[in-house]
């Protein structure tokens, strides 16, 4: 078990919780009528976005999907920015016209939320290839989820990247559903991650409810494309502990499998994993309560910022209408 | 100055934007000098100058190229991605109509998506029909892209450069029976602008307005009518979309008469909008019902007399021009 200093274990505790406090807000939110968006939970998964983003630098790039709350919380979007989005406000970071499903913030290194499922894979390619081609450093992570290791564009992704080393981390969050169909109605392999082999490219499957497995297998691919070695598969094993969208039905679920990912939530044991490092509960909560403190803020502030200006459905088309 | 192919005019302009423009830099199949150069040689000449990192062939993945594209136009570098032949295009719409073209206004400005996407078809050289087609109007009907077609040398040459400076995606049609045509060279640095259409020849009786290959058969014709006293306007638009309106309505408003010519089927055509368009603007002008003339809605058949039968043909345009001007 690869050992995380206390600094880094600190910073993934940190982002887990933004992730996770700004997931439950929002479904407190919908619950409550307050508002009523497209939004899906990412209940379950908080750790592998927060440890993953928690293993890139500021610069670096990255794609994420519909379900990509968690890396666009963690990688640092400000929250005010990104609640103005998701409420279709003026203040967003598109200005409420790319909304929950189109997320887009390159200051902080978001370049693409995709709602296609595997759309992101081959532009996560082009990304990295510029960064190839004009040698600044960045390597660019792509997330996606088990459902779209099905589609073609996975595929020429990983064959194209591996074929030009570029410098990308493919994050597949298996979660076990792609929308209503379990992983094993949708693939009869046992895991995502073999098939990075079939194009020379290294793929682990790790615990992603661990944070002793996500974090080190998503630095080392992090490290090896950074080095110039090429891109890697890190298949995350998680849970969707919600419906595929908030207000979807879920009891497609067999019993089982409820009761195993109350299980493997990793929450608590991430929680567990911070007190045997020597961290107090009192800090732990100090710093939900200090989250807590600035999504309200950020949810106050968006719910009273201005709605878009009718004119923009006709800007930013094209240059010209910039 | 020197006179150049169509091939050569492309291959020119990208050349002397790559020299330019770190930045820019071209991903298709079979496009580096291992693989001679492209299909059509437009990027001849261009891995031993600029390597391979700027000629990148790539694995026959249509998806990945477009999604390539799309992300180092996101980083900031003008990526020029060929699509060997325009069918293949349905194998990556994914990417250009949700993704390039809508990237900026999604993002509320943030992400625009400065890329050419350059892609070759043409009927009449016994492809078939899943290699023939003039695909202009899926693209048209999508915003957020520019779709521009040259219908000679200088054009491409200018047009190309135009395109790698636009900072929105564009589609930029070859017609594999213009890579020949040989003109004289406009020289370095020139543009055409996009969105601009040509007079390709004044007329005063009636406008054809067309692009690309038809461009010459419209020009053909109006030599042809000439002779028989009637004079025939040519509108090239260059810029397929968002066109020249301005020059298309001008030139109808002038002649009172339209003709819109091209070799994509009729039906749903680019036709069809320019002649609603026209009918809504021009009315009070116009001498009589916009005519268009457009290939068979049929896929593009093998044999070459049939392909000849499909295509629209010189006689064809006499004859809708003619009928317009009640001279049948
Ligand atoms: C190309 C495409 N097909 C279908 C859909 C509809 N859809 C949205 S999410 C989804 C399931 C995707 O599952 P997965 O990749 O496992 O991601 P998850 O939602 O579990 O995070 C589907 C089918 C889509 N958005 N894009
Ligand atoms: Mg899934």
């Amino acid at each position: 078990m690869a050992e995380i200093d206390r600094d880094k274990l600190l910073d993934i505790y940190t982002r887990t919780m933004k992730v996770n406090r700004t997931d439950e807000k929002f479904r407190e939110l919908l619950m409550g009528g307050k508002v009523a968006v497209m939004y899906y939970c990412v209940r379950g998964q908080e750790l592998v976005s927060a440890a993953a983003m928690a293993a890139l630098e500021k610069d670096d790039y990255v794609v994420c999907t519909y379900r990509g709350q968690g890396e666009q919380t963690a990688k640092g979007i400000p929250m005010e920015k990104w609640w103005g989005e998701c409420l279709g406000k003026a203040t967003g970071t598109c200005k409420g016209k790319g909304g929950t499903m189109h997320i887009t913030d390159p200051e902080t290194g978001i370049m693409v939320t995709t709602g296609v499922v595997g759309s992101g894979l081959p532009i996560a390619n082009g990304l990295a290839m510029a960064s190839q081609n004009n040698g600044d450093g960045r390597v660019t992570l792509v997330s996606f989820g088990d459902g779209a290791a099905n589609i073609g564009g996975f595929h020429e992704a990983m064959n194209m990247a591996q074929l030009y080393k570029l410098p990308v981390i493919f994050l597949c969050q298996n979660n076990r559903y792609g929308e209503h169909t379990a992983y094993a109605d949708h693939t009869d392999s046992p895991n995502i991650a073999a098939r990075a082999a079939g194009y020379g490219m290294p793929g682990v499957t790790v615990d992603g409810n661990d944070v002793h497995q996500i974090y080190p297998a998503v630095k080392e691919a992090v490290d090896r494309a950074r080095r110039g070695e090429g891109p890697t598969l890190v298949e995350a094993m998680c849970y969707r502990m919600m419906g595929h969208f908030f207000g979807a039905d879920f009891s497609y679920m067999p019993p089982e499998h409820i009761a195993e990912m109350k299980a493997e939530d990793p929450l608590p044991k991430l929680r567990k994993v911070m007190l045997e490092h020597q961290f107090t509960e009192e800090q732990l909560d100090a710093i939900v309560a200090d989250i807590d403190a600035q999504i309200n803020a950020a949810v106050e502030h968006a719910l009273a910022a201005p709605l878009p200006d009718v004119g923009e459905i006709y800007k930013d088309v094209l240059e010209e209408t910039a | 100055m020197a006179q150049i192919t169509m091939t050569q005019a492309l291959n020119l302009a990208i050349d002397e934007a790559m020299a330019e423009d770190p930045g820019v830099f071209c991903l298709g199949e079979d496009v580096s000098a291992k693989q001679g150069g492209g299909v059509f040689k437009v990027t001849s000449g261009l891995t031993e100058k600029y390597g391979e990192h700027r000629i990148r062939a790539t694995p026959i993945s249509e998806t990945a190229i477009i999604g390539a594209a799309v992300g180092a136009a996101l980083a900031g570098q003008r990526p020029i991605a060929e699509i060997m032949l325009m069918n293949f295009v349905g194998v990556c719409m994914d990417q250009i109509v949700n993704h390039a073209a809508k990237l900026r206004f999604m993002s509320g400005g943030q992400t625009p998506c400065p890329m050419v996407i350059r892609t070759t078809t043409g009927v009449g050289v016994g492809f078939g029909g899943q290699h023939s087609d003039m695909l202009e109007a899926w693209f048209a009907h999508v915003a957020g892209i520019h779709v521009v077609t040259p219908s000679n040398p200088a054009d491409a040459r200018g047009l190309m450069r135009a395109s790698i400076d636009a900072n929105d995606p564009v589609i930029f049609i070859e017609n594999i029976l213009c890579y020949g045509l040989k003109a004289e060279d406009p020289g370095p640095g020139y543009r055409v602008p996009l969105g601009k259409a040509a007079i390709a020849r004044e007329g005063s009786d009636i406008s054809i307005i067309t692009y690309g290959r038809t461009v010459l058969d419209a020009l053909a014709v109006a030599d042809d009518l000439a002779k028989e006293g009637i004079s025939v306007e040519v509108v090239d638009l260059r810029t397929i979309a968002p066109y020249d309106e301005a020059t298309v309505l001008a030139s109808v408003r002038k002649t009172g008469r339209a003709l819109t010519l091209h070799e994509a089927v009729r039906p749903f055509g680019t036709g069809a909008e320019l002649a609603a368009n026209i009918q809504e603007k021009c009315w009070d002008s116009l001498k009589g019902p916009v005519r268009r003339i457009g290939g068979t809605f049929s896929a593009v058949p093998f044999a070459s007399h049939l392909e000849q039968a499909w295509i629209p043909t010189k006689p064809q345009i006499v004859e809708q021009i003619k009928a317009s001007l009640g001279k049948l």
